[in-house]
Order: C-alpha cells, then structure tokens, then sequence
C-alpha cells in the first residue's frame, strides 16, 4: 500500500480523502434535543431518536447514527417543546365589543414522519397552524360576552382552542402542549379612549361624592359643635333668666359702643335726653 | 473536526517519515509488498531502486534520499512543501509536539472544574449521560463526551414593562391598569433547562405575561393598585411555576415583584383629583373640628364667667347690679360724642353742621 502511495500520490491522497468523507458522512451524532428521519433517495426509511412520551434523557436514541453514505440522508426535527407566537387578533364578543388578543401555543412534533410528509420543517408547520390558532381563538372567544373574555381560562375556553387546534396539529404530527392568552387589550381608537372616558367620570364621580362626604361630615361637626354650646349656655344663664338679660345687656353695649378685642367700633354720637334714666341723677331733684 | 483530521493525517505523515533513519521502507512486512516485489535485502540494506530511478545523480547519500522522498510525498516540488517535514530533527520535534498537544487536549477536555453554583451537564456523543455535582469531575475526552456547564444558583431577572413604555391590562371591573414588574427565577433542573424547551428564556416570559394578565383579569383597580399588591404577586408566581413545571422547564420561579401599578398617563389627572378631593374632604372636616372645639371652649368660659358673677350678684342683687350698670355706661359713654337735649321740641337746635363735619374728618382715621 505504501508502495502503491508513493506510485500515486495524487490518486492515493484522493482516495484517501474520499475515505475520509464516506467514512464522516455516515455517521452523526444526535443530540438530545433532536430527532431524525433517514430518507434513502428522497424515501423516508427510519426514525432515529423519537420523542417517546415520560421518557427521561439518556435513552438509546440520541448519540450515533449510521446511515449508507450518499445514499441516505439525515433530516432533523426538533425535539423540544416549541412555540407558535401569534400575530394579534381581534375578537368580537357577543356583546359587539372588541377585544385584542395575543396568544401563543406550545407544540412538539410527536411524529417527525407525518410533520416531514405533511410539512417539512418546522416552520412550515408553524406557518400552517398560525392562521388555525387564530381562527379557532376568534371562534372560541366570539361566544363569549366581553366581561368573560378577561379571563377565559376561567370557564375551559383555553382547553376548547387547544382540543380545537390539536385535531388540525395532528396532522402534522404535532401535539399541542398548551394555548395562553398572553394579551387582551382594547384596540387602539375609539374602544380605548372610551374606556378612559368611563374611567375619567368614575373617578370625577368619586371625587365630587368625596367631597360631598368631607362637606356633609363638617356641616354635622359644626351642628354638633352649636348644639353643645347652646346646652352649656342653657344650663348656665337658665337659673336667672332676668339677670341673664341684663348681664347680656351690659355686655352687648359695651361690645356695641367700644368693640371688643378684634374690632373697634365705630364712632358713635349719642343724643341722650334728661330723661334718660342714666342722667335721671342730673336734675338734681 | 476538520482541524482534528488535519492533524491526524499530519501525524500519519510524520509516522510513516520515521521510517527514514533505517533507508528503507519497511519492505518485508506484508504492507506494503502488494504492489511492488520486496527490493531491500534488510533493514541495514541498500537504498530501494525506485529512488535510483527517479534520481538520476547516482547512488544518493541516505539524507538525500530523505529528502527526495520528502518531496514526492509532499507533491514533489524542489525545495516545496517538504522542507519542513522532510528533516529528521524537526520530525521528532514535531512528534513530541503532537504528543503535548495531544496531552494537552486530553487533559483539558477530560477534567472539569465546575464551580459551586454549577452543575456540569455531560452528554456523550449528543447522549445525555450524567450530571457533574460541584467539584472536579473527569470525563472522556472532547469529541466523545462534552460538558455544558450550568448556573443553577444565579437567580435571573426578567423585567416586564417600564416607566418609559405603558404596559396596559384590563382588570376584572374593565379598568385599565398601567402595570410594571419583575419576575427572578433560576434552574432547578440544568438538563431539563437544557433538552426540553427549544427557548426557555422566551417561555419564562410568555408565561409570565400571561399569568400577570390572567391574574390582573381577576382583581379590581383598586385592588391592583393598592392592597393586594402581594397577593397579585404571590398568585402570578404560582400561576408560573405550574405552567413551567407542566412544561418541564427545569425552572423555579422565586418571585414575582410588581414594581408599579398604575393608572394609565391618559387617566392620571382623574385620579389625582380624587386624591385631591380626599385632601379637601378631609380638610373640610378639619375646619369644622376647629370651629367645634373653639366654640365649646367659648361657650365654657362665657357660662363660667357668668356663673361667677352670677355668684356674686346672689349676695346683694341690688347694689350689684346698679354697680355693673354705672360702669358699664361710663366705660360706653366715656368714648363717645355726647349730646344732651334739654328740653323736648328743641330739635332745630342740633348741632347737625357739626355733626356732618366730624363724620367726613373722622373717616379717614379709621
């Protein structure tokens, strides 16, 4: 054989390489996270690495497959759990409101043979089911009145869409794990602004009752408050009422002529007649 | 990979040069007598004929002899590609480098040191095999085995929404809440982390959207904004971790912390006049209290004063009285302009020019 290098070292080195080629083409190594399909001329012939539901990691399956070099080809499939992410969507309750809603499904191809018939790649099969997930939403949630579509996951909605978009995933080979609401929003415009116009007035409303309130406890405060006094002062001037009268009297000019501590009066001229009971002294008699 | 066959099919050469210090290819064995009949006597022999052939000059000294061979291995080029291989002393230098090299790769693909927080995911040939605890652990080499090392410990941070950008949900009463909050989490679960979800990190998010919008779809405004902050918080993360484990995520969730939950910008004002009018009820009733609390004491101290007096004037009503009534008219009278008319009918004579006078001059003296 060495002879036979040295006699052709051109020929040799591609014989060599060509060795080396056959020989890495026809094994892989296969991750956990990756199943495979063999297709021999375009025919699928085996399946390496299938999910197997429950099975724990380490099974025989991932690690090293062999295939008949140039004649069979490798085709992976993801393994994993994957995600259909989904444009937003308007539903209409029953109630005529509308509703924007962003969902997303949770898939995993269950059976690469039938997706790689059916689709051929992943994001086909994505491609397939996005207008599914969206119709079989807009299905399930239009049923429904607005103050339910909140919170849909409440009354099954959730299971419907996904036992609804399992029944076209299944022939893709795809199992659905899981459907969620991720968003539900008013749309943008009128729904929107009229949500704040309603929420602007409750608040206005609170407010004014609010103040109403404060008002309405001041004013019994202040009643109370007049109430009180007028008892201390019944009970203190009621054991003389004709004393009271001149006391009060006394007390009223004084505050009328002179003013009290905050204002003065104003200034006065008084016209007093002999009569006057004050002056009754000055006529001497 | 590539760079590893390269190296194997250099070392492949160098192994096959070795046989250069004896002059001859190892004729006898069986190897390499298919294609040509054995031409050495032995292994001390002649040099083989097909080198006479191909070099003319005569019998060739055993380096040259190396060195041609070297060339025609090498693509036969004079003074080409063979230079660096041909020669014997290089050759072993080069020998004890691939076998540092070799050591060298043995040694770092085989030993790992994983750190505390880490736990060491060891997949052979894509196979999940085992996971490496904490510590030192040896594997097979490179190509066979590889090892993902993963943070277990590192708690993790996902912000969703911001001060900048509103982050809207409707509440149970259709309100519109403006709501910001963080969710930590790390790996439980390191080869489940790994294997099972194609974007983990994405999920964790997803879901926590979704649970922060299911969650908020199911208390009021006012209980978002205000008391039940945490019970929001701690239902959010129980809505996640029962998603992520229905997943086999590999993932807990170690809280959820609603950092603002607000009223939408557009609706702000509204709300702030409700505080507002808080402020002002509140105020109301503070006045009153106020007034409340003056009057009663006014209303004391007037009945005390009067009781004293009162007293007083049960000891000799008369004298009292009168006492009180001169001297509170002297005290009225003492500042006042006085007239006195004496006699009745005499009205004409009122000093009323006067009495115009002193009102004007007097005025701005107030």
């Amino acid at each position: 054989m060495t002879a036979f290098i040295r006699a052709h070292p051109f020929l040799s080195g591609f014989i060599g390489f060509f060795l080396l080629v056959t020989l890495f083409s026809s094994f892989a190594i296969v991750p956990e996270t990756r199943q495979g399909i063999v297709v021999r001329f375009g025919k699928p012939v085996r399946i390496i690495n299938r999910y197997t539901p429950g099975q724990p990691f380490g099974a025989p399956g991932a690690g090293i497959a062999w295939r008949i070099p140039f004649a069979e080809d490798f085709v992976w499939i993801d393994k994993r759990v994957r995600d259909i992410d989904m444009e937003k969507q308007q539903v209409l309750s029953t109630d005529q409101l509308r509703l924007e809603v962003d969902a997303f499904a949770r898939y995993r191809i269950v059976d690469p043979l039938r997706m790689y018939i059916a689709a051929h790649s992943e994001d086909r099969v994505e491609l397939a089911l996005k207008p599914i997930l969206g119709s079989q939403l807009r299905n399930e949630l239009g049923k429904r009145p607005f103050a339910s579509l909140l919170s849909p996951e409440r009354e099954g909605a959730m299971e419907n869409i996904r036992a609804g978009l399992s029944r076209v995933a299944r022939q893709y080979g795809v199992e659905i794990v899981d459907v969620r609401i991720k968003k539900a929003d008013l749309p943008d415009g009128t729904p929107l602004q009229s949500a704040y116009a309603r929420m602007v007035t409750a608040r206005q409303q609170e407010a004014r009752s609010i103040r109403a309130e404060g008002a309405k406890r001041a004013q019994i405060i202040r009643a109370e408050a007049d109430a009180d006094a007028a008892r201390v002062y019944a009970e203190a001037f009621g054991k003389d009422p004709k004393f009271y009268d001149f006391y009060r009297a006394m007390q009223s000019y004084q505050t009328t002529f002179l003013g009290d501590a905050e204002n003065k009066s104003s200034p006065t001229t008084v016209i007093l007649s002999p009569s006057n009971d004050y002056l009754r002294e000055f006529t001497g008699r | 990979m590539t760079n590893f066959t390269g190296w194997e099919a250099r070392a492949r050469a160098l192994f096959s040069d070795n046989k250069g210090p004896w002059g001859a290819p190892p004729g006898s064995g069986g190897s390499g007598g298919g294609d040509e009949p054995p031409v050495t006597k032995g292994p001390w022999g002649d040099p083989p004929r097909r080198r006479r052939d191909s070099s003319p000059a005569g019998p060739a000294t055993s380096l040259d002899d190396l060195l041609q061979r070297g060339r025609d291995r090498f693509g036969g080029g004079p003074g080409g590609g063979g230079s660096g291989f041909g020669r014997r002393p290089d050759g072993s230098m080069i020998i004890w480098g691939v076998i540092g090299f070799i050591t060298l790769w043995l040694l770092f693909t085989s030993v790992h040191s994983i750190a505390p927080e880490q736990r060491g995911v060891v997949t052979r040939f894509g196979r999940y095999s085992h996971t490496l605890p904490p510590g030192v652990g040896i594997t097979l080499p490179s190509p066979i085995d590889r090892v993902a090392k993963i943070d277990v410990e590192n708690i993790r941070e996902i912000t969703l929404g911001s001060a900048s950008d509103e982050t809207l949900m409707l509440t149970r009463d259709q309100n519109i809440i403006d709501i910001a909050y963080q969710v930590r989490w790390n790996i439980r679960d390191p080869e489940l982390y790994m294997f099972e979800l194609a974007q983990p990190d994405e999920t964790i998010k997803q879901v926590a959207e979704s649970a922060m919008r299911a969650v908020i779809a199911n208390v009021t405004l006012q209980g978002a904004m205000g008391n039940e902050r945490g019970e929001i918080e701690a239902r959010v993360a129980e809505e996640m971790q029962k998603t992520l484990d229905f997943y086999r995520s590999g993932v807990v969730i170690q809280g959820v912390a609603v950092k603002q939950a607000d009223p939408p910008a557009a609706v702000n004002d509204a709300f702030k006049e409700v505080t507002a009018a808080q402020q002002e009820a509140q105020s109301y009733i503070n006045q009153a209290n106020a007034y409340s609390l003056q009057l009663h004491q006014k209303a004391q101290g007037d009945a005390t004063a009067f009781d004293k007096v009162y007293a007083q004037y049960k000891l000799s009503p008369v004298v009292t009285k009168r006492r009180m009534y001169y001297e509170t008219m002297e005290r009225v009278l003492q500042g006042v302009d006085k007239t006195i008319i004496e006699a009745p009918g005499v009205n004409s004579y009122l000093p009323l020019n006067e009495l115009k006078r002193s009102a004007p001059v007097k005025e701005p003296a107030q």
